[in-house]
């Protein structure tokens, strides 16, 4: 097709630019971590809000008659906040740090430190970009969704405040490339138009977790929204218009019939007597928010991230809490029936004098000015997150239900399967004994850049509901079995982890648990040890190459390796 | 190319035991094979799409107007319809159109590349709120294959926007195969050794069991295992044979062309063979924005041979009366030619051709203005028409509803079947 065609030499050239200023920027420092200069959360009140968290699960789990399971161990922890918060699983250059490290709070200060390292930023935009642009293509030239994700990663390193975020996507002018997040608005663009509608109901879904969608056509079916609120709505984007000069808010303009400038008005077509009709910007609720002053557009983003509008906070920490776990809490959204709600259609706020886990989460969020890192370490550091995913319930003979009702009510840390990138990202990790981050090579940096696009697209990306749950298909076992990306790992040679554990770890015993370490983050169990040591014993070579790629090849196949625990 | 007498990584016995001790009987082949043998309208039908990606020139294909102010260098040859004209660029074509029909005056209403490619693709416009199914994943989803080992709906080429599951799944996403009869891609062991295969499964059980304990039912719910066992069936699978070309003669590999699209014909008929019920295979490169006619001669030297021997080879083996073919794009081309010779997205009156499978042969339908300055075509046919008569020819049920993630109930398709096409 044309645009790719077009497109190609340009990214080439784009490729080897990009490329050329990456290695000019991050020169070989192989003691420094990459930490992003920003805003160090604050911490005061912290404990207190993650002890009111608790409190409500734990009166939960007593009235339920539950027992929670244990806590997770501790390189388990590190497995996890690894992949919730870099999208991938520790070095075994990390873990040897980390087992080292005897000062207490131990699990805190390794989540500070992994919310410092700049690979928080990268993973984290990437997340929140799918709610806020989605994942596809859309207009060329004037919609640059890399650069949006740039952008979004540079102020999720430097902590800016969300609300801050949010006003700024929605009410940025200029050009797609300058102003990157006027991509927000260009994302949209079909035909060389704004769509006011796709504008809405993403600032809806994305800000204020409700899908209104359907009242786009008719009034929702079954919620309370209708055509005429979400119209109301889309009315605030109206003015917007974009040009040469990028985006902009245009409020006059010349009506070519007359030849007389007039104001710019919202005009819907109805879909039933195809009569137009010009529509007022209005709120379906708290119309006492929004700001006196300033474009349609800043009005919205104002009365969107008013400090009384609670669906603003409850949606961004509602969806914050799915990343960190990697699927949605059914318990949070007051739905323990369905397994997989979305985080996008999210109950009314019920009375604050009983609040609930998002209202807890949401308040302290609020009242320590927007903050996402502090959110993050709030919601890592509650008794959920710390569980163990194995429960002494959930054996041979047990109830479903039961379990099921476990996983609703936050008494085990649920299997979640990894995303695309967590599983390539661990996959790539897996292959080097060191950390791979922007202090690494550029051949493995560019390794990982590349074979991650090819392997997210034969993998199959998840989109936009990313935190449904979604049982692995035929496509991805045959990948991870057989695809030549996985072979090239496990292969022993000088460059690759298992080549450098076959000729380097020396004993069986050292052998077998570094390739452990490596792949699954933890030591083998006895049993393991009992089976697959004889398969070590006495080789060398050759031989003793090919049992440890065998080793290798079963944990990329293993359900531990892809669902994280 | 693969060997496929190298291609099991574990003994067939071994899979199907596997499979009869898990209680997945519904798995186990040769149940109802017989009807992969069956010819003619005793079979059950298959559907191939040909995916022209990029929008095809209609009057650079289906539709010329030779000696118009919008027709370009294009000529027009008779064919073996007395009815119907098409480009000069089709001459093998022209012999094997007249089983086929030909609808001159598709309208949609997506210009963009993947808006069009979605609503061709699924019979809907691309909605807020659910992603719909194509109709492949329809077909496969309604009419499930007993006895096939390999997948039901199976994507060939490299496909810009590969058919969806949608609501339905990612399961009934199409299997992609990127080159056609070259590889097998991952569908072959990284290890001939057969002691390390079975070494690498005997490890796997181990770290799996020691992963169980005491999280056995959250374990068995990811259907971990089984997939991989589907794997390793498909893996050892005879059926896998249908993605291998080596085994044709060469006159037939020659009659459908040595290119990736070519390949992807051949190997779709050999699919059908199999009893595959979906199967796509694209051609991309038709976005001709500048020098439209150079790049339409350039795409009609995989299409014109891939296309006729496809149909004359399902004609041969008396498959042509179960299989379904559609040969479509996103949308058409401008009439009118910009000052870079290029013809942009033009979504009212396009052509496809559609054929076999219960589809009557020899129809020409709608008709576009040959000054290009009437927009609206003669006779328009809308895309959800098409995909009903497919759906009816097919055997599915549009009427019923699906309740789809959202809870909407939904019809696969909501438009009303154009009986003139029905045989």
């Amino acid at each position: 097709m044309k645009p790719k065609l077009f497109a190609l030499p340009l990214t080439v050239a784009g490729v080897v630019v990009a490329l050329v200023t990456w290695a000019a920027q991050s020169p070989q420092m192989p003691t420094a971590l990459p930490v992003s200069a920003g805003r160090t959360p604050t911490t005061d009140g912290a404990d207190e809000t993650v002890a009111k968290l608790n409190q409500q699960f734990t009166s939960n789990w007593e009235a339920e008659g539950i027992t929670p399971a244990q806590a997770a161990d501790e390189l388990q922890m590190l497995r996890r906040l690894s992949l919730s918060l870099h999208g991938t699983i520790p070095s075994l250059e990390e873990v040897r740090q980390f087992e080292a490290d005897d000062g207490p709070d131990k699990i805190k200060r390794w989540t500070d430190r992994m919310l410092a390292d700049t690979r928080f930023g990268d993973y984290f935009a990437e997340r929140l970009a799918r709610s806020f642009v989605g994942v596809e293509g859309g207009a060329f030239i004037i919609y640059r969704r890399d650069r949006f994700v740039d952008w979004l990663s540079d102020e999720l390193n430097a902590n800016r405040p969300y609300d801050e975020l949010v006003r700024q996507m929605m009410t940025e002018e200029g050009l797609w490339t300058g102003k990157p997040a006027t991509n927000f608005v260009t994302s949209t663009i079909n035909e060389n138009e704004v769509d006011e509608n796709k504008l809405t109901a993403r600032c809806v879904r994305a800000f204020l977790g409700q899908r209104i969608d359907c009242a786009q056509c008719h009034d929702h079916p079954f919620d309370v929204w209708t055509q005429k609120q979400f119209e109301g709505l889309a009315a605030h984007f109206g003015q917007t218009q974009f040009s040469a000069v990028g985006v902009e808010n245009e409020t006059r303009e010349k009506n070519e019939e007359t030849d007389k400038e007039e104001s710019v008005e919202y005009v819907v077509e109805d879909r039933e007597t195809l009569e137009k009709r010009v529509v007022a910007p209005v709120v379906p609720f708290g119309e006492e928010w929004l700001p006196k002053s300033g474009s349609r557009r800043d009005r919205l983003a104002g009365w969107i991230t008013h400090p009384e509008n609670r669906r603003f906070e409850r949606a961004i920490v509602c969806r914050v809490w799915g990343y960190v776990f990697g699927k949605s809490s059914s318990y949070l959204v007051g739905q323990p029936y369905e397994p997989d709600p979305p985080v996008d259609d999210l109950p009314a706020p019920g009375d604050l004098s009983e609040p609930d886990v998002l209202d807890i989460l949401g308040a302290d969020f609020r009242e320590h000015g927007y903050d996402l890192k502090r959110l993050i370490q709030v919601i890592t550091a509650s008794r959920p997150f710390l569980l163990a995913s194995t429960h002494s319930e959930d054996i041979d003979g047990g109830d479903p239900e039961r379990v099921d009702q476990l996983i609703a009510q936050g008494a085990v840390f649920p299997l979640t399967r990894l995303r695309p990138e967590q599983v390539i990202g661990a996959m790539i990790q897996t292959g080097s004994i060191k950390t791979i981050d922007q202090n690494s090579h550029l051949v493995v940096r560019f390794l990982r850049f590349v074979s991650e696009n090819n392997f997210v697209k034969e993998y199959g990306d998840l989109g936009e509901d990313e935190l449904q749950e979604h049982a692995g298909t035929l496509p991805q076992a045959l990948l991870r079995m057989n695809g030549n990306f996985g072979d090239n790992i496990l292969t022993a040679n000088p460059f690759t982890a298992s080549g450098r554990i076959v000729s380097s770890a020396g004993s069986d015993e050292a052998c077998l648990d570094a390739c452990f370490l490596v792949g699954l983050s933890r030591r083998p169990t006895f049993d393991e040890r009992e089976q697959l040591l004889p398969l070590l014993k006495d080789t060398k070579g050759d031989a003793r190459k090919h049992v440890v790629e065998d080793i290798y090849w079963s944990m990329f196949n293993s359900p531990e390796f892809s669902w994280n625990h | 190319m693969e060997s496929l007498n190298h291609l099991p990584m574990f003994s067939r016995r071994d899979v199907l035991h596997t499979f009869a001790g898990l209680g997945l009987s519904f798995a186990l082949p040769g149940m109802d094979l017989l009807a992969a043998n069956k010819r003619g309208k005793e079979r059950h039908k298959s559907f191939i799409l040909l995916w022209l990606a990029g929008g095809p020139s209609q009057l650079e294909t289906w539709d010329p107007h030779p000696g118009t102010k919008i027709g370009g260098p294009s000529k027009a040859i008779p064919t073996k319809n007395p009815k119907l004209n098409i480009s000069d660029l089709y001459p093998r074509m022209a012999e094997q159109i007249n089983t086929m029909s030909v609808i001159r005056s598709m309208v949609s209403k997506e210009g963009d590349h993947e808006r069009g490619a979605y609503f061709l693709k699924t019979g809907f416009r691309p909605a807020p709120a659910l992603v719909h199914p194509s109709v492949g994943a329809i077909l496969t989803h309604e009419l499930p294959v007993p006895g096939l080992e390999i997948p039901n709906h199976i994507s060939l080429g490299n496909a810009p926007s590969p058919a969806r599951g949608g609501y339905l799944g990612a399961k009934y996403d199409a299997f992609k195969v990127f080159d056609p009869g070259l590889n097998l891609q991952n569908l072959k062991s990284g290890t001939d050794d057969k002691k390390r295969q079975k070494r690498r499964l005997a490890n796997l059980d181990v770290i799996s069991s020691s992963f169980r304990l005491g999280r056995r039912l959250q374990v068995k719910r990811t259907l971990h295992q089984q997939t991989i066992d589907r794997a390793r069936l498909m893996m050892s699978s005879e059926q896998l044979d249908a993605l291998v070309i080596k085994e044709e003669p060469q006159k037939i590999r020659d009659a459908y062309g040595d290119s990736n699209f070519g390949r992807g014909c051949l190997v779709a008929r050999r699919l059908v063979e199999t009893g595959v019920r979906a199967i796509e295979v694209t051609l991309p490169g038709f976005d001709s924005h500048a020098s439209n006619y150079g790049s339409h001669v350039e795409s009609a030297k995989s299409l014109d041979p891939a296309f006729s021997a496809l149909i004359n080879d399902l004609k041969t083996r008396d498959l042509l009366d179960s299989t379904v073919v559609l040969c479509i794009g996103e949308f058409g081309r401008t009439p009118k030619i910009n000052p870079l010779g290029g013809r942009d997205h033009w979504p009212s009156g396009f052509s496809c051709v559609v054929g076999g499978g219960g589809i009557k042969g020899g129809l020409v339908i709608g008709e576009t203005d040959p000054t290009g300055k009437k927009i609206e075509p003669a006779d328009p046919i809308e895309v959800n028409q098409l995909y009903a008569t497919i759906f009816k020819t097919m055997g599915v049920d549009i009427t019923q509803e699906t309740i789809t993630p959202i809870g909407r109930p939904m019809k696969f398709c909501d438009g009303k079947p154009i009986e003139r096409l029905l045989v």
